[in-house]
């Protein structure tokens, strides 16, 4: 018989890593849709905020005790950082060969993570979770801790924002054009420099916010940003590079097969995933959602 | 007139000098040049193998670990599991390691530019996963400690090597391996074959345009890149005593790609080049800081900022400058 709270912990379980994986990958499809840059760093950003929301948990709890304080402070962090390197770096790469560009974000990732570990060690470090978020709710006979909800939540809340932003906003057009035909939007008299910028930027901070929000259920070591990236380019690949309901589906579809294909092949989830990532390539390179170059 | 110094200068084998200079070392040097020099003979041909792709073809692959990776791990359970003899493992490491890259090539090509990097790097962390999770096969996260030495007992039979320890004679053998392969691959790359692959790089359409099989073509490169990387990777596991599944994890395929970079894509010795500065460079660093993975993103910093042609180029440009100063005066 097929227990059926055990599938649906399961389901939630991989609901919970697909809004958590969108809010990483969100960022990153972004980039990549409007600035043709695939983002090795990104998961580097991610990793940064996941420090500095330790570091300001640590700062206030003299004070007060405030997790989302903190978790903002670390998420404003990493966008002043990514806003930074875009106008120091990103900006004098811009349209030469893609091989150049992954090679300055990998640089980015070297540099990154010897400054965390220099900065706060190897050892692992953990935030607790915020109390308004403990203890949990019973579903169907599983318990969904109550922060796995808000990452939900979150997750759903930003894909909402972020759809209403591109779709509605004049800001939103303007990222549209861009993605669609950058020289024509400059050629009309639009900023395209500062609107890079302000788009690395909201990468940035959806990058360090996921880092920021991880912490309480994960402990924080060195080596999560390599790992991360891999994770989220199987996301934006499976949604499409750049597209940016794929990365939400895509989240969706990775957080289910990985979380049963666990329950089926426990040792080959991983290479489920990567198979995954490949067919797709293979079969639709631009992605389920995508649209070809 | 004299004749010049430059058309003195090619008709020296150079292939040939660096050979017989890297082969003294372990008479001239101690037990840790020897060690650093087999470092560098292994990384040199890895290097020079993903060249192939990269400079020569134009094709960036993010995933050419996958089979350095699969050479390892074919001549390592052979090696160790089944006590197959040297001569037979490593030439099964290059197969497997270019059937392989038939098998993912033959999709891989079909993508150009951020796909074609993207599913290299897809079908590397497949090859990753089995080998971390595949416990029966490949000792899983625990790898295959333990990979023995190629029977060298032969050596003891030649004047001059029967002295040496075994870890200076499988340098030797690396060194031969090494540098057969590479002067193989520069013969690739000479022969149409390798103008064909240029001209690709060069601009693809009008390759196909003219009736050119740019996909068999690349598809081909990306065999023979594959199989010299498995070679190299063979080499690898049994210089380092065993192989593990961290070999085939994706940093390391930017890693060799930093190297390639940093010689120089356009040459043929510019992997090379990089292959032993990098090498050195570790070495000399990791004795005074731990930050290595920080000094190596620095380096490639100013590598794409300041000398986009690595360290080859920097050095043609440099003597293209002497030599017009020298015209002019």
């Amino acid at each position: 018989m097929v227990d059926v709270s055990l599938l649906f912990g399961q389901f939630l379980g991989g609901l919970t890593t697909a809004m958590f994986l969108f809010l990483i990958a969100s960022g990153l499809s972004l980039v990549f849709g409007v600035m043709r840059v695939l983002n090795f760093a990104h998961g580097s950003f991610y990793m940064v905020g996941a420090y500095l929301a330790w570091q300001a948990v640590h700062w206030l709890s003299p004070m007060l005790q405030s997790f989302w304080l903190a978790a903002l402070a670390a998420a404003l962090g990493v966008s002043l950082l990514g806003g930074i390197i875009e106008r120091l770096l990103l900006r004098r790469i811009y349209g030469r060969e893609e091989l150049y560009q992954l090679l300055l974000t990998y640089a980015l990732v070297l540099i990154l993570g010897d400054a965390a570990k220099a900065l706060w060690g190897t050892q692992q470090l953990s935030v607790s979770r915020p109390a308004a978020l403990a203890g949990g709710i019973e579903m169907l006979g599983t318990t969904l801790p109550i922060y796995n909800l808000f990452i939900m939540l979150t997750g759903v809340a930003i894909a909402i924002a972020g759809w209403l932003v591109l779709s509605r906003s004049p800001a939103g057009r303007m990222v549209r054009a861009a993605a669609l035909d950058r020289e024509m939007l400059g050629a009309l008299g639009a900023n395209v420099g500062a609107l890079y910028t302000g788009m690395f930027v909201v990468s940035s901070f959806l990058a360090g916010l996921s880092g920021a929000l991880i912490t309480p259920i994960q402990s924080i070591v060195p080596g999560m940003d390599v790992e991360i990236i891999v994770e989220a380019f199987i996301v934006v690949v499976i949604g499409g590079l750049g597209s940016f309901w794929g990365t939400f589906w895509g989240s969706i579809i990775y957080g289910q097969v990985l979380s049963f294909g666990i329950l089926i092949l426990p040792s080959f989830s991983l290479f489920s995933v990567f198979a995954l990532m490949a067919v797709i390539l293979i079969v639709r390179p631009w992605g389920l959602f995508g649209r070809p170059l | 007139m004299k004749p010049s110094a430059t058309s003195l200068a090619r008709r020296i084998p150079w292939t040939l000098v660096v050979f017989v200079l890297a082969l003294t070392i372990p008479w001239v040097g101690s037990r840790y040049d020897t060690f650093l020099a087999t470092q560098i003979a292994i990384s040199a041909l890895f290097a020079v193998s993903l060249n192939l792709l990269l400079g020569t073809t134009g094709l960036v692959s993010f995933g050419h670990v996958a089979y350095f990776g699969i050479g390892s791990y074919v001549c390592g359970i052979l090696m160790k599991t089944y006590a197959v003899p040297f001569t037979i493992a490593l030439p099964a490491a290059a197969l497997g390691a270019g059937f392989g890259a038939l098998v993912f090539g033959f999709f891989c090509v079909r993508l150009t530019k951020i796909y074609f990097a993207m599913l290299t790097l897809a079908f590397s962390q497949i090859i990753w996963a089995i080998c971390f999770k595949w416990n029966d096969v490949t000792g899983g996260d625990q790898g295959l400690p333990d990979v023995p030495y190629p029977d060298l007992g032969w050596m003891s039979s030649i004047p001059f090597l029967e002295d040496l320890r075994i870890s200076d004679q499988f340098y030797v053998v690396t060194l031969v391996v090494v540098m057969l392969s590479l002067a193989a691959m520069q013969r690739i790359i000479n022969s149409p074959f390798g103008l064909m692959l240029k001209t690709i790089r060069e601009n693809p359409q009008r390759a196909a345009s003219i009736g050119l099989d740019v996909r068999g073509y690349e598809l081909a490169a990306f065999v023979v890149a594959g199989g010299f990387a498995g070679i190299a990777g063979a080499l690898f596991g049994i210089f380092n005593r065993g192989v593990f599944a961290d070999y085939v994890y994706w940093p390391k395929s930017a890693e060799v790609m930093i190297m390639t970079i940093l010689g120089g894509i356009d040459h043929f010795w510019g992997p090379v080049i990089g292959a032993a500065t990098l090498v050195l460079l570790n070495k000399e660093t990791t004795s005074y800081t731990e930050y290595w993975p920080f000094v190596l993103g620095s380096i490639l910093l100013v590598l794409l900022f300041v000398f986009p042609g690595g360290i080859a180029g920097g050095l043609t440009s440099a003597m293209g400058w002497l030599r017009r100063r020298r015209g002019g005066a």
